[in-house]
């Protein structure tokens, strides 16, 4: 089988290490002027698209983030990591606030298709809304075998040997490409952008869509009523005895009386 | 919850990279409230500079932040982090890429020394100084010199030193007097050179040696290898900072180098030399602007969770009012800095005094910022388990080295008081 065209997602998402403030109004979480960077799960499934390449077994990456134009700065960073070039399907402001998986998972197969890829990566779940969902739809949306939580990938004649996380521990698969991949935690540790990667990077194309150029439909299919901070935790109790502490956990409904 | 568990499995993994969490550096460099705020290292930026910053800032944050306590406490000179540094292009900023460098502007090498200072001033002010010496190979050396060292430096397999000053030569280093007397194709050099960054780690040393007459004139730039005939080196100097590299006399006995070595022209090491520190100037006071920028972003946590009489510290009108000067005085020296490296970019003529002007103001108010910061902590500020300490210990040599703050005042009086010599 020749090398692979593959396609990987990458979501601006607010940076792992900033503390996420609710607004006041509840209608979700302070995104301006807060430092956003790529998904991490995103990252991940960039460094497997370039090890594939480097080993030759991919031929072009194409790199694509659905959002606002600061989604350019998260492409970039892909182009600078290794991608070769970038699709920025541009939604803004409130539109971009209804976005959902939904959305995001018809987009990706549109384009899939228009550019006859081989192989779709992605993160396993975006850190900001934890859907964990666009893999899995998108897979659907195409029919194609989805190979999700991956912490290993093998390319196998036209097949794909993937190593997947699962509850109760590991599992191993084989799906038939094309196929889509969603990558958890330890299936690599993505790398930094050289310097004179982020200065070629510049010269790679960006092309910039609408989703109506992939006639999707991106009006809201759920409302958003409330967005609230977890409860804050509260003082616990001392126990004098480990008889006390079982009739504890039985008042609180915690264990089987 | 779900958001909250995946963001702390993501800070798990970050942290496994590292090896070593030391337990109260529990902030991220570059944390939530920096970002749109009045001490953004960002404004003003281009796009661009702002990923090489992002680059820079990760690269602190992940490599070098978690470990700056224990290399400042062992004494430990991370090669292994140095060479992974350099693998993504921090080896040889300003050099030009056609024998290896990466070929950034000196703003860009300002703005990635800033950001790598706030993971560890004292291993950046390391990387910024054998910047410098690439540099200097990369502007005056033959090609020769060039293709032989240029690309195991860029790549830090191979790292630099720079040798002026003396033990009774330091500010006066136009009168030194290491001799280094042609014998046919070889140099042979006696004298010793004192505080010498990376002395014996390194793997070649830029000698300013005295080759004719007194005087700034007689003196040539020569590059004496690591193993030469000759060359030995004094005690390792147990220093307030900088722990993380060591600090030795380089001592020559007789050193045999061979002709070939001789960096530029015979006569024009101490302007070769100065050239280097131009650039070494602003890239100091960028280490101490990271240095400042992670103390104020420190002071200004602590004092939000810091109790007294009954309020957080946060409250105090004083304390309000110093954090709104250190945070003024660290911008106003970044402008400062960066003016330099704008100065140095374009080759303006003022740039000599503009790159003292940077180097004095922004060593000193960047000390102090970190000094006042290490006040706001009270006693937990002269706790070894506070980083606060450390930026401030680490930027305050910066205050004396690369020129002194007083010599670098007689270059910026001297620019207003003579005839502008015009060459």
């Amino acid at each position: 089988m020749s090398a692979l065209r593959v396609l990987v997602g990458c979501k601006r998402v607010i940076d792992y290490a900033v503390r996420v403030r609710v607004k006041p109004d509840k209608t979700g979480v302070f995104t301006d002027g807060v430092k956003h960077s790529m998904n991490p799960f995103d990252e991940i499934a960039m460094e497997e698209a370039i090890r594939m390449k480097e080993k030759k077994l991919a031929s072009e990456i194409i790199v694509v983030s659905c959002g606002p134009i600061q989604c350019q700065e998260t492409l970039r960073t892909a182009l600078a990591m290794g991608g070769d070039r970038a699709i920025h399907v541009q939604v803004d402001g409130k539109e971009y606030e209804g976005l959902q998986p939904f959305h995001v998972s018809k987009i990706l197969a549109k384009i899939a298709q228009e550019e006859k890829v081989d192989l779709l990566i992605l993160g396993k779940q975006a850190i900001d809304d934890d859907c964990n969902q666009t893999g899995q739809m998108t897979a659907a949306i195409l029919d194609w075998p989805q190979a999700t939580f991956a912490s290993k990938v093998e390319i196998d004649n036209g097949s794909l040997k993937v190593l997947r996380e699962i509850d109760g521990g590991l599992e191993n698969i084989k799906v038939k490409l094309p196929a889509v991949v969603t990558t958890d935690l330890r299936l690599n540790e993505p790398r930094y952008a050289t310097l004179p990667n982020i200065m070629k990077a510049k010269k790679k194309p960006l092309t910039t869509k609408k989703p109506s150029d992939y006639a999707v439909d991106i009006s809201p299919r759920q409302e958003v009523l409330s967005v609230e901070d977890p409860p804050v935790r509260e003082a616990g109790q001392k126990v004098e005895s480990v008889e006390q502490l079982v009739q504890k956990l039985r008042d609180a409904g915690l264990i089987v009386s | 919850m779900a958001a909250t568990l995946s963001r702390v499995g993501n800070i798990a993994a970050k942290l496994l990279k590292s090896h070593v969490y030391i337990s109260n550096q529990c902030r991220f460099i570059g944390d939530s409230w920096i970002n749109g705020s009045c001490i953004d290292p960002t404004l003003g930026l281009s796009d661009e500079q702002k990923q090489i910053q992002k680059v820079a800032i990760d690269f602190a944050r992940n490599e070098m932040y978690p470990n700056m306590a224990r290399w400042d406490q062992e004494e430990i000179f991370p090669l292994d982090v140095l060479q992974k540094a350099a693998g993504l292009g921090f080896g040889a900023v300003y050099c030009r890429e056609k024998y290896g460098g990466t070929g950034l502007s000196r703003m860009d090498a300002s703005i990635i020394f800033e950001a790598l200072s706030q993971g560890c001033t004292s291993t950046t002010a390391y990387i910024s100084i054998h910047n410098m010496c690439v540099w200097m190979i990369d502007e005056f050396g033959n090609d020769e010199l060039r293709q032989k060292w240029i690309p195991q430096l860029a790549t830090m397999e191979k790292l630099a030193s720079y040798c002026l000053t003396e033990p009774d030569h330091g500010s006066d280093a136009a009168n030194l007097t290491t001799s280094a007397k042609q014998k046919g194709d070889h140099f042979i050099i006696n004298g010793a050179k004192a505080f010498i960054s990376g002395g014996q780690d390194t793997d070649m040393n830029l000698v300013m040696c005295r080759t004719g007459e007194k005087g700034p004139k007689g003196i040539s730039c020569i590059l004496v290898e690591k193993g030469s005939p000759g060359l030995s080196f004094g005690k390792k100097e147990k220093k307030i900072g900088w722990n993380s590299q060591p600090t030795r006399a380089v001592i020559f006995d007789n050193c045999k180098v061979p002709v070939s070595n001789l960096v530029g022209q015979l006569g024009d090491g101490f302007k070769i030399a100065m050239r280097g520190l131009n650039g070494g100037r602003v890239n100091i006071a960028s280490c101490s602007l990271g240095a400042a920028q992670s103390s104020l972003e420190l002071a200004r946590d602590h004092v939000k969770v810091r109790k007294q009489f009954g309020k957080h510290l946060e409250h105090f009108q004083h304390l309000q009012f110093k954090l709104a000067e250190m945070a003024t005085k660290l911008v106003v020296s970044r402008n400062m800095v960066r003016m330099a490296a704008t100065a140095l970019d374009k080759n303006w003529p003022e740039k000599v005094s503009l790159c003292s002007m940077a180097k004095y103001f922004a060593t000193e108010e960047c000390f102090k910022i970190c000094n006042q910061a290490l006040q706001i902590h009270g006693g937990y500020g002269y706790l070894k388990d506070y980083a606060v300490q450390q930026y401030m210990r680490d930027s305050r040599v910066h205050e004396i080295l690369e020129g002194t703050n007083e010599i670098m005042r007689v270059l910026i009086s001297r620019d207003l008081l003579e005839d502008r010599k015009y060459s």
